[in-house]
C-alpha cells in the first residue's frame, strides 16, 4: 500500500478525554474517511444517523405498497416479472438499511415497532395511491428517479455502514428508474387512452416526486420562508459538518428538476408546473418553489392512505408471527447449532 | 455486538464469493433464528443479481473483533516501519518501477 499514511491515529496512549475523542472524530471526518461502528461518535451524530437510516428503512418497506398493488393486475408476464423484481429490491434496501441502523445499537424489532405505533415516520410520498397501472411507471420514474439523485450522495456519507448499504441500493435503483421509463415510454407510444392514462399519472406523481422526495426547502432561494429556510438549513448545516449530508435539499431538488424536464420531453408528457423554464442565466430550471406548509398539512398523518399504508404494514407483520416463532422453534429444536443457547 | 433478547433472532454476518478467484467478502448481515434460516435470508438479500459461487453465515457473536481503539497498543507493531514497503528504496532501473512493466 504506497502512500497509505497512519492517518490521525493518536500516537499515545488511547484518549479518553472527551475533547479528545471528538477531535479525533472531526478529524477523521475532515479527512472524508468513514467513521465504523465501534469509533466513538458524539451522541448526535449516532441520533441523527438513527433517525435518518431508520426514516429511510420504513420508506423503503412502506414504498412497496403502492406498486405492490399491481403485481396481480401487470398487463404482461414480462412487466409483472420486472415488477416482483423491483418490489422485491424495495424490501432488500429496507433490509439493507435495517442492518446498517442496528450497528448504532438500536435494535431492528424496537424500529419496526415505532413505525406501527407512528412515532417515527416513513416519507409522506407514498401516502398517496396508485390508481392506474401508469402509476407504477410514474412512481419508478419520478420518485426513484428522485432518490437516486438524493440517493448517490449518500454512497459517500461518513457513517460506513451506511454509505456500504447506499452503494448496493444505488446500484439497483438504476434498474427501477430505467424500466419506470420503459413503462412510460409504452405508454406514450400506445393508444391516445395509455397516453392520456400516463399524463395522468405523472399529474399526480410529480409534486409527491418533487416536494417530499427532497424534505422541506433549506435555503431561500428554494421558496421557504425565511423561518422555515433558517431551520432548515440549521439541520442541514449540521449533517453536512458531520459529512451525513452532501448537498442541501433545494439542491437536490433543482438537480432533480434539471434532469427530468428532458426526460418528459422526450416522452411527450407535460410536467405538471407552469412555471417550468430554462433560466439562461442560472444554467437551470425554474420551477414553482414547493408551499411546503400547506402541502405537509394536506398530507398529514391522518390521512386515509397514510393510515392504510401503516395498517397494512402492520397486518403483515402481524399475519407473519407464526412464521418467525416456528423458524426460532425449529432453531430451537436443531441440536443448539442454531438456537439461542443457555 | 447488540445482546440478543430472548426469542429474538440472532444476528448473522453474510460473506459472499461473488467469482471464481475472488476471497469471499464481508458483504452484510441479516437476522435469522438458525443457520438454514441466515443461508436463505442471505440468498434472497445478497444474491438476486448475478452467479454467485459460494456464501457463508457467521453468528454476529461468534465474530471477535479488535477496533480501531485498540490501534494504540494493539495495531503499533505496523506503525513506524516505512521500510517494510518497496517504495522506501530505490528503484532497480532509471526508469523507476514503471519503466520496468513496460519494457
Amino acid at each position: 500500500m504506497p502512500g497509505r499514511c497512519p492517518v490521525t491515529a493518536p500516537t499515545t496512549a488511547p484518549a479518553v478525554d472527551e475533547g479528545d475523542l471528538l477531535a479525533h472524530f472531526d478529524a477523521l471526518v475532515a479527512a472524508g474517511e468513514t467513521i465504523e461502528p465501534r469509533d466513538w461518535m458524539p451522541d448526535g451524530y449516532r441520533r441523527m444517523l438513527v433517525r435518518q437510516i431508520a426514516q429511510h428503512a420504513h420508506s423503503e418497506i412502506i414504498g412497496m405498497q403502492p406498486e405492490g398493488a399491481w403485481l396481480t393486475r401487470a398487463p404482461s408476464l414480462h412487466r409483472k416479472s420486472v415488477l416482483i423484481a423491483k418490489v422485491q429490491d424495495e424490501a432488500g434496501h429496507g433490509l439493507y438499511l435495517y442492518s446498517a441502523a442496528e450497528t448504532l445499537g438500536v435494535d431492528r424489532a424496537a424500529l419496526l415497532d415505532a413505525l406501527h405505533r407512528g412515532q417515527q415516520r416513513a416519507s409522506a410520498t407514498f401516502n398517496h395511491p396508485a390508481l392506474t397501472w401508469a402509476d407504477t411507471g410514474a412512481i419508478a420514474w419520478l420518485t426513484d428517479g428522485a432518490a437516486v439523485i438524493n440517493q448517490a450522495p449518500l454512497c459517500r456519507t461518513s457513517y460506513g455502514p451506511y454509505a456500504r448499504a447506499m452503494r448496493r441500493v444505488c446500484q439497483e435503483e438504476a434498474f427501477h428508474v430505467r424500466q419506470g421509463y420503459d413503462l412510460m415510454r409504452a405508454l406514450c407510444e400506445g393508444t391516445p387512452e395509455q397516453k392520456a392514462m400516463a399524463q395522468d399519472a405523472v399529474n399526480r406523481w410529480w409534486l409527491p416526486a418533487v416536494a417530499l422526495m427532497f424534505g422541506p426547502p433549506d435555503t431561500e432561494a428554494g421558496g421557504a420562508d425565511a423561518r422555515t429556510a433558517a431551520l432548515g438549513a440549521a439541520v442541514s448545516r449540521r449533517a453536512m459538518a458531520w459529512g451525513i449530508k452532501r448537498h442541501t435539499n433545494d439542491e437536490l431538488r433543482q438537480r432533480f428538476v434539471d434532469s427530468c424536464v428532458p426526460q418528459a420531453e422526450r416522452l411527450g408528457l407535460t410536467l405538471p408546473d407552469p412555471a417550468i423554464r430554462w433560466n439562461e442565466e442560472r444554467g437551470h430550471y425554474d420551477f414553482t418553489p414547493i408551499d411546503w406548509d400547506t402541502y405537509r398539512e394536506a398530507l398529514g398523518d391522518d390521512t386515509h392512505w397514510a393510515r392504510q399504508r401503516i395498517a397494512h404494514r402492520r397486518a403483515a407483520h402481524e399475519d407473519g408471527a407464526w412464521v418467525r416463532e416456528a423458524a426460532a422453534a425449529y432453531a430451537a429444536r436443531t441440536d443448539g447449532t442454531g438456537g439461542e443457547d443457555e | 455486538m447488540s445482546g440478543t433478547r430472548e426469542g429474538a433472532p440472532a444476528s448473522w454476518e453474510v460473506f459472499l464469493r461473488s467469482r471464481r478467484g475472488l476471497a469471499h467478502q464481508h458483504v452484510g448481515s441479516v437476522r435469522a433464528a438458525g443457520p438454514d434460516a441466515a443461508l436463505a435470508a442471505a440468498r434472497d438479500l445478497y444474491t438476486r443479481r448475478g452467479e454467485p459461487l459460494s456464501l457463508w453465515v457467521v453468528r454476529s457473536d461468534a465474530v471477535h473483533t479488535a477496533s480501531p481503539d485498540e490501534r494504540d497498543p494493539y495495531f503499533a507493531g505496523a506503525r513506524h516501519k516505512p521500510y517494510r514497503y518497496p517504495e522506501h528504496f530505490a528503484p532497480l532501473t532509471e526508469k523507476g518501477p514503471e519503466g520496468e512493466h513496460h519494457e
